[in-house]
């Protein structure tokens, strides 16, 4: 190799590692983790890796090495020789003793991982049919409660804003309200579910849980720093199960326990007057919020659903049929079919989203469903 | 025998085939069953490749552009399905029946009327899942898994899947049990069980698993079917059942099947490597050996496939030791070809270049299946495009790449005629290229956190999207070159050796002319 060909050769070498730095843009590797515990996942993905990489290198070093050496075009002439004990015995107790050596490490990740005990806050989590519901269980802010929807506008999803999906750092991974944790205490996250699996995912805090309907999970996590931690829905559960991010935002704990303030009196000044009476106006208005987030996802805004799949509410016999009947389907949902029971709704809620739908496009019943018939049906 | 049978292949006294359509529909051959199985298996791998197409597409941008998500969905659950049941399975079947006859020195498989039956009811099973695209409110969009309790809450297109799988799983017990006994019962004087062609013992392992793990997924099916009609609560804990009982008896099933499509895959890969070579396998005993370690190890890992989905930490640590310890057996096996090339006269015919294909990806999946074996780490990737990256590197740059290297490897036995080998190359390296372009990129997608089965992705996601998308494109039209390659070699394909590869050794190639005759081995041969 001349200087000329030396020279080549570094060229060609800086072009790779130019190339890999202009790479440093893609994500290559798992979100930095902001857990001790995701801190040593992260090292364990990386050890087993790295294991991986170099037995493979060295396998395949053989096999190429005889791809290119023992060839035919190169003349070279087959050995006939075949089994060899000492060789077989020791291709199968070397690995055998490479995975012993990897499952050690990760049995004590594990077991760690697994232990949910003495946690300061435990949030419970609910997958429904297309968002979670958070309740501050135990813990400081106890007994703050809300549900966390997708916040992308649907006009970047549809493609009418493209403009405004491509400006959007966090399209598909924004929630109308954040879960809300403290930096560095130990949160215990139960999942359960109300309809069907969704599984609760923030990469960068290292807990994966399936929200299993009907039982109770749990998970935890103790976050390091400050800041937002994005994720998504990771169990298949439905038409918009891509659509289900959770957003985490872990605070100081002196802004958390501000935050808890704020929260409280806002449930306080929310809480209705249980003796208000509630005008057909007033219902059909509150109606209308609770439509856009319990129902349109399959109804439509239009009321049209979608055909063959979810049923239209504009015309249906149902919705223009006695109350009773309409109130039962939502209460108790319908066996079988995506409409799940919607008892979580409160009477109010409930009220408010019949009124709407029996008031709304061509739907001119022009009557108005009372709390205190939903009550009654319960 | 037959009202309308001619005779016109005067050579071949025991030729007693209707001819046109009928030949097909009445056959209890097992060349020509072997051959519609395999037909059969290509036209299903088209469908499910268009179905690919379409997600991939969908996929090529951030935004709902091309479809909408329910039916984004159902593409994700059929493609899944068809492939697995309608292309994967069925190609090793119809390797099963054309080679197993010849290979072990019978004249044909044990039972040839059930042979026909098998195969027939494959056809019925593929349109009840394309009909269900067209079920009201489209196809059934739960995942090829078919979780509780998601699909108990699914359309009428569900029912219809549920009958295709009743009726899949018939089919693959039915040709389960032909092979069994085929290979117990009909072997040549003199071929001892130890002396059969590896990818006969591939078979007869495999063949047990399917008898033992069909009837389990018609369990857990049946009980969706009845929790969706009938009122059962299997599945429902408000009616005392437990969504995660679904998923322990699919994934009881589920994981041998992983094993029922890779075994034959070694199966084929350990007659092409020492062919090719000139050289013995290295190790034929531990080969055999290590076949039945991992379709017994397939039995007790189910779980592997649901960490997240809760059990207890002493279950979790039970299923990761015993899921890694199936690395020993498949190492063994990769070991073995290695060895078998080691100091061999290879050379580089496309069927060695698909063998070397598989052999090389099949391991990177083998290792990124280490990786996911590994419990917290499991935990981060589960649900996400690394598991996608997985299986395809096992399913596709393993089993199929593996069916390639039969196909071109048995095509001169079956058809008489050579294949055009600059084109295979092309078909090989094309296939390579653009398989990579695909899946190792979905590596970094789930790495970085983008979960499975979902039709529109945040934009950190976009590049690596957009670069998987034009690989499947690439991918997908490197097919129809095969299609090309195959039809051309029936049709003017030059005429092909009695023994085309030097270094094959098996009884097809020894004893059988190019193309093989009507009935294999009238008279047994005699294996010393």
């Amino acid at each position: 190799m001349g200087n000329k060909g030396f020279r080549k050769w570094v060229a060609a070498a800086a072009m790779f590692f130019w190339s890999i730095a202009a790479w440093a843009e893609y994500k290559l590797n798992l979100q930095t983790p902001n857990t001790r515990l995701g801190e040593t996942i992260y090292d364990l993905h990386t050890i087993i890796t790295v294991i991986c990489f170099v037995i493979f290198v060295g396998v395949f070093g053989f096999m190429f090495y005889a791809v290119f050496k023992h060839r035919k075009s190169v003349g070279h002439k087959a050995a006939q020789f075949h089994e060899n004990t000492a060789v077989e015995v020791a291709w199968t107790l070397i690995p055998f003793v490479i995975l012993i050596a990897l499952a050690v490490p990760a049995t004590g990740t594990l077991i760690t991982m697994r232990d949910a005990s003495e946690p300061d806050l435990t949030i419970k989590a609910t997958g429904y049919q297309w968002k979670w519901g958070y309740d501050y269980i135990k813990g400081e802010g106890e007994g703050i409660s809300f549900y966390s929807a997708l916040s992308t506008p649907r006009a970047q999803i549809d493609g009418t804003d493209i403009a405004g999906r491509n400006a959007n750092p966090n399209y598909l991974l924004e929630t109308d309200n954040h879960v809300v944790v403290p930096v560095g205490k130990k949160v215990r996250i139960l999942t359960t579910a109300a309809d069907v699996i969704h599984a609760w995912w923030v990469p960068a805090l290292s807990v994966k849980q399936d929200a299993v309907p009907g039982f109770i999970r749990d998970a935890w996590f103790k976050a390091e720093k400050a800041g937002i931690y994005r994720g998504q829905c990771a169990e298949l559960c439905g038409k918009e199960h891509g659509f289900m991010p959770i957003v985490v935002e872990v605070m100081e704990p002196a802004q958390y326990t501000a935050w808890v303030s704020t929260q409280q009196k806002k449930v306080a000044a929310a809480k209705v007057d249980p003796g208000k009476t509630w005008t057909p106006e007033e219902l059909k208005e509150q109606g209308g919020k609770v439509f856009a987030q319990n129902c349109v996802a399959c109804h439509q805004a239009t009321g049209m659903g979608v055909p063959g799949a979810f049923p239209a509410l504009n015309g249906s016999k149902v919705v223009n049929g006695p109350k009773d009947d309409q109130i039962k389907l939502v209460l108790n949902g319908k066996q079988g079919t995506a409409m799940n029971a919607f008892k979580h709704l409160s009477d109010v809620d409930l009220a408010a989203v019949l009124t709407y739908t029996r008031n709304s496009w061509n739907n001119k019943t022009g009557d108005a469903v009372a709390p205190a018939e939903a009550k009654a049906l319960r | 025998m037959y009202a309308a049978h001619t005779n016109d292949h005067g050579h071949d006294e025991h030729s007693h085939k209707p001819s046109g359509i009928m030949r097909w529909v009445q056959s209890t051959n097992h060349k020509d069953i072997g051959t519609m199985y395999l037909w059969f298996s290509f036209a299903m791998f088209l469908v499910g490749g268009a179905m690919a197409m379409i997600i991939r597409a969908e996929l090529f941008q951030p935004g709902l552009q091309i479809v909408k998500p329910e039916f984004f969905n159902s593409m994700t659950t059929y493609h899944g399905l068809i492939m697995v049941f309608g292309a994967i399975m069925p190609a090793f079947v119809g390797f099963a029946n054309w080679l197993i006859p010849m290979q072990i020195g019978a004249p044909d498989m044990a039972f040839p009327r059930m042979n026909n039956l098998s195969f027939w009811l494959l056809p019925p099973a593929a349109l009840l899942l394309i009909a269900a695209q067209f079920a009201p409110g489209g196809g059934a969009g739960v995942g090829w898994t078919l979780y509780a309790p998601l699909s108990t809450q699914a359309g009428p297109a569900m029912d219809l899947t549920i009958f295709a799988i009743h009726i899949l799983g018939m089919s693959s017990i039915m040709g389960s049990i032909n092979i069994i006994t085929t290979i117990l019962n009909m072997r040549a004087p003199g071929m001892t069980l130890m002396k059969m062609p590896l990818f006969c013992w591939t078979w007869l392992i495999t063949a047990y698993l399917l008898v033992a793990v069909m009837p389990v997924l018609a369990g857990a099916v049946t009980m969706t079917l009845t929790d969706r009609h009938f009122g059962t609560h299997f599945f429902n804990a408000a009616g005392g059942g437990d969504p995660v009982l679904y998923q322990h008896i699919f994934w009881f099933f589920g994981h041998p099947e992983v094993y029922v499509i890779a075994i034959p895959a070694f199966g084929v890969v350990s007659q092409v490597i020492p062919a090719f070579s000139r050289k013995p396998l290295f190790g034929y005993a531990s080969m055999v050996y290590a076949t039945a370690s991992i379709a017994i190890l397939s039995f007790m890992v189910w779980a592997h496939h649901m960490y997240t989905a809760g059990m207890p930490v002493e279950a979790q640590l039970y299923f990761m030791y015993a899921t890694v310890l199936i690395a020993v057996p498949t190492g063994v096996k990769v070991f073995n070809w290695v060895a078998t090339m080691w100091k061999g006269s290879l050379t580089f015919e496309t069927p060695m270049l698909f063998a070397l294909g598989f052999l090389f990806l099949f391991t990177l999946g083998g290792f990124t299946g280490l990786v996911l074996s590994i419990v917290p780490v499991d935990i981060q990737l589960h649900d996400t495009y690394y598991v996608v990256a997985h299986f395809h590197y096992v399913m596709v740059a393993g089993a199929l790449f593996s069916a390639f290297a039969g196909i071109y490897f048995w095509l001169p036995k079956w058809t008489g005629r050579m294949y055009n080998e600059t084109l295979g190359k092309w078909h090989f390296w094309l296939s390579l290229v653009f398989f990579n372009v695909t899946f190792f990129v979905q590596h970094f997608l789930g790495l970085a956190g983008m979960p499975r089965r979902i039709p529109d992705y945040s934009l950190q996601f976009a590049e690596f999207n957009m670069i998987s998308s034009i690989g499947a494109f690439g991918f997908g039209l490197s097919q129809l070159l095969f299609l090309y390659i195959v039809i051309k070699t029936i049709t003017s394909g030059e005429k092909a050796a009695d023994r085309q590869w030097e270094g094959a050794d098996s009884l097809e190639w020894t004893h059988l002319p190019s193309p093989a005759p009507w009935h294999s081995f009238e008279t047994p041969p005699v294996v010393k």
